[in-house]
């Protein structure tokens, strides 16, 4: 799991890159975390074109995350999900609370 | 085809991507769609990581046997562990139940291995461990969905 982040028109991009299950899971929280506590944004965009798989560890990490930016006041949302990432994505339901960007 | 394998694992989650792999590698001579490979491995994912969050809580020294049986178009998997085991089966496998809320799991685990594969069994008891088989018919695309 390779994770980068960047900062868009007041917006932050992380880009995870590689494959999500349990054995990064702790590296992606953290990483991911940091990243949302630097300094307030409005809104975080997850970019998964980078990630070639992910199964519901990666829902739990990603829901995680989501209460820590709703805390914050900031919106959440998800783009580039490849099939299979989006299969479980939708299988979940959270796109009912995390917009995604097609 | 009539074909099979078995394999022994640590309990350590560093695993998971070898396991779902390899079950994958397998079933390649059925000819299955990407999709329906991208079901198999979601679906070993989540059984083997069950076995390792849930059967030996994070505890190393567990072991994880999978077993893969192909007859015919049918590929039958089966993921068994020794560990703590399953107290009330129907409410673990209501979608978004989890006995660990606190650490970020999402409850979908089984709820993903039902939808995802074409039959699903799951075995339990206290303290002697949880058993998980699973059935993928290859070529089954389109009938069901």
């Amino acid at each position: 799991m390779n994770i980068k982040t960047s900062k868009v028109n007041g917006s932050l991009v992380i880009c995870l890159n590689g494959e999500l299950d349990e054995s990064v899971a702790d590296f992606t929280r953290k990483s991911i975390d940091k990243a949302i506590l630097s300094e307030r944004f409005d809104k975080v965009i997850f970019d998964m074109k980078g990630l070639s798989f992910m199964d519901s560890t990666g829902i739990g990490v990603l829901l995680g995350r989501y209460k820590l930016i709703k805390k914050l006041g900031g919106a959440a949302m998800i783009t580039g999900s490849n099939k299979q990432i989006d299969r479980v994505l939708t299988m979940s339901g959270i796109y009912t609370i995390m917009g995604k960007i097609s | 085809m009539e074909n099979y394998f078995e394999l022994k694992l640590k309990s350590i989650s560093e695993n998971e991507k070898f396991a779902r792999n390899t079950v994958a590698g397998f079933l390649v001579p059925l000819d299955p769609t990407l999709s329906e490979l991208d079901d198999i491995k979601t679906a070993v994912s989540e059984a083997v990581t069950n076995c390792i969050v849930h059967g030996y809580e994070k505890i190393d020294n567990g072991e994880i046997t999978i077993k893969v049986q192909i007859s015919g178009n049918r590929a039958t998997i089966t993921i068994i562990d020794n560990g703590v085991g399953i107290s009330d089966i129907e409410k673990a496998l209501v979608p978004f139940y989890t006995t660990k809320p606190d650490s970020d799991r999402s409850g979908m685990g089984f709820t993903l291995m039902q939808s995802f594969m074409d039959e699903f069994d799951v075995y339990s008891e206290e303290n002697k461990g949880t058993t998980i088989v699973m059935t993928k018919i290859i070529g089954n695309e389109g009938v069901n969905d």
